[in-house]
């Protein structure tokens, strides 16, 4: 519990968030680089389909992906039988595992797309005449297209992390409202209105609105020097 | 002589290439001379591997480079490519992009002499420079560099000098022929200009329509009356020649006996210099007009005599040093002038440019 403006603000939800979007920018940038990376680089017309699947979180009501998340994180379902195979204890549903796995999804356009469109901007070229100088595929992608693909990763990261922050209807049909475990500010900030604790929810709802504020302009100054495309 | 053969195949939407079977003798300057869309670059392409949906066999020597759908990498071809606008790393320096050569060359390769190599090529007081803060001409310079410090067993060359203005593709011509003469190292060159060709080419492969439609030596090439090389300009002569000290304001070219006036007096460092005359610039006399403001008159043999379209002919003609020499009048002067294959008369030749 912290005072801001002699307002009783408790900290655990803000932490959770944050570590929340961290570790959902991190798993995000591992995976989606390399599906990016293969998306960027397709030919084939079933592109088109692999292109919609990324988007759908983009125009899904967070509800149904939170919905069908939760079917399919059943404790006896599948998925969760099959990680207890590999010696996973615990439950995907109304834990913070589950919530990381779950904004994993709803966050993966902002993380694809900019990767995408930094990729498909690296002209062919260079790495036509890296190969012709011996560099290998793994050396060309990190030599090559790494570095020129800076902002894109820079962009994809902010926007990620930024977006994890905003979700709340993922997190609720997904988490739930546990207190240090699934209750993420906007879920807190939501509880404080039910309880009509309205000083709690503006202060919250403020740090909310400047830390957006930030990133997006944070953003958008790095696009205005490189043109990625974003969403 | 090791030779390059094959044959590939390579589907690009609508454009197909099959190249049909080929072997090119990896010596000297080899052009891949077509039109746009005749698939000199595809096929280029498809030898250096670049592209992975080419079918088809290629041995670069004893070397398998492709069978049938399995190719080998083109990291491991030994291929040195200048691309048609340079394609250096843009995040890089002039020279972190030579290194990038230089670094990932196999132990088994001896590094080439990096400073001998800047120097010739021209840029070695430019190594700490951005990329981007070159002109053209300097970025094709630093592209020449790259692919020569990769020790390449062949250099691809992909219209290097179209993006260049005149004057940087005249230099760059010059540059060309002493890396071929300096490294023997065989080139493949693209290019649709004849001029080029001629300056550059010991043999031309003609392409149409995604296939190999001929290959033949320059000299072949130029002696017939039919070759894609007069498409443009029509039928255009090369004569070599040796540059003597400037007279009068002209530069001698010695040819045999004769002599051939030219007012380029750009200093010339070669022993043989080609020149160029189009056939058009070429009239004839049957004696030595004295008084004529032309200054090369030469004394010549005709060999045939070729019917053209627009009531033109074509002469083909023997110089006294046994060069042949193209003219293109109308018929109605053939006739007046009586001219038939062994008449003696004079080449009066209007414009020589050296070839470049």
């Amino acid at each position: 519990m912290i005072e801001i403006f002699g307002v009783e603000v408790s900290l655990d939800p803000i932490w959770l968030t944050l570590e929340v979007a961290a570790w959902t920018t991190f798993i995000l940038l591992l995976l989606g680089t390399p599906l990016a990376w293969w998306m960027a680089r397709m030919q084939h017309s079933s592109k088109i389909v692999l292109e919609a699947l990324v988007a759908l979180p983009l125009v899904l009501p967070p509800t149904v992906l939170g919905f069908y998340l939760l079917i399919i994180f059943n404790p006896n379902g599948y998925v969760t039988e099959f990680l207890r195979f590999f010696g996973f204890e615990g439950q995907l549903t109304f834990s913070k595992t589950g919530l990381i796995v779950g904004s994993v999804f709803y966050s993966l356009p902002f993380a694809v797309q900019p990767l995408m469109h930094a990729f498909e901007a690296v002209p062919q070229k260079l790495l036509d005449a890296a190969a012709t100088m011996r560099a290998n595929v793994l050396d060309r992608f990190f030599t090559i297209v790494l570095p020129l693909s800076q902002r894109g990763f820079l962009v994809a990261a902010t926007l990620t992390f930024a977006h994890t922050v905003g979700e709340f209807g993922v997190v609720l049909m997904l988490g739930g409202n546990i207190p240090g475990e699934t209750r993420m500010v906007s879920i807190d900030i939501f509880d404080h209105v039910e309880s009509l604790e309205y000083d709690q929810a503006h202060v919250l709802s403020a740090m909310m609105l400047i830390f957006s504020l930030i990133v997006l302009m944070l953003v958008y100054g790095i696009n205005r020097r490189f043109g990625v495309k974003v969403g | 002589m090791t030779t390059l053969r094959g044959n590939l195949n390579l589907k690009l939407g609508n454009f197909e290439l099959n190249s049909g079977a080929f072997e090119l003798p990896l010596e000297g300057v080899t052009v891949l001379f077509g039109r746009s869309g005749s698939g000199k670059s595809t096929l280029l392409r498809a030898i250096s591997g670049l592209d992975k949906h080419t079918e088809g066999e290629l041995y670069f020597g004893d070397v398998c480079w492709q069978n049938g759908k399995t190719a080998l990498a083109t990291q491991k071809r030994h291929i040195g490519f200048v691309f048609q606008d340079a394609a250096l790393f843009p995040h890089m320096s002039v020279r972190q992009n030579l290194m990038y050569s230089v670094k990932r060359l196999p132990k088994s390769v001896e590094p080439a002499d990096f400073d001998e190599i800047v120097t010739r090529v021209g840029i070695a007081d430019k190594l700490d420079r951005g990329v981007n803060f070159l002109s053209g001409g300097e970025k094709q310079r630093v592209a020449i560099a790259r692919a020569l410090l990769t020790r390449p067993d062949i250099l691809c060359m992909d219209e290097p000098l179209s993006a260049l203005d005149w004057r940087s593709k005249a230099e760059m011509l010059t540059l060309i022929e002493d890396i071929v003469a300096a490294y023997q190292v065989p080139v493949l060159y693209i290019t649709h200009a004849p001029a080029e060709v001629e300056r550059l080419a010991n043999q031309i492969v003609f392409m149409k329509d995604g296939a190999i439609e001929r290959i033949e030596t320059l000299q072949e090439s130029l002696s017939r009356v039919d070759s894609p090389l007069f498409d443009d300009e029509g039928a255009v002569s090369v004569l070599q020649g040796t540059p003597q000290a400037i007279e009068q304001g002209l530069r001698p070219i010695q040819m045999g006996q004769n002599t051939l006036w030219l007012s380029d007096l750009n200093e010339l460092k070669k022993d043989t210099v080609r020149v160029r005359v189009l056939a058009k610039d070429v009239s004839l006399a049957l004696s030595d007009p004295e008084q004529l403001s032309i200054i090369n008159h030469l004394p010549a043999e005709i060999l045939k005599i070729v019917p053209e379209d627009n009531h033109r002919v074509l002469v083909r003609l023997q110089l006294q040093d046994g060069q042949k020499l193209f003219a293109e009048i109308t018929e109605h002067s053939a006739q007046r002038l009586q001219l038939e294959v062994g008449t003696k008369l004079f080449a009066l030749i209007k414009s020589v440019v050296l070839a470049e």
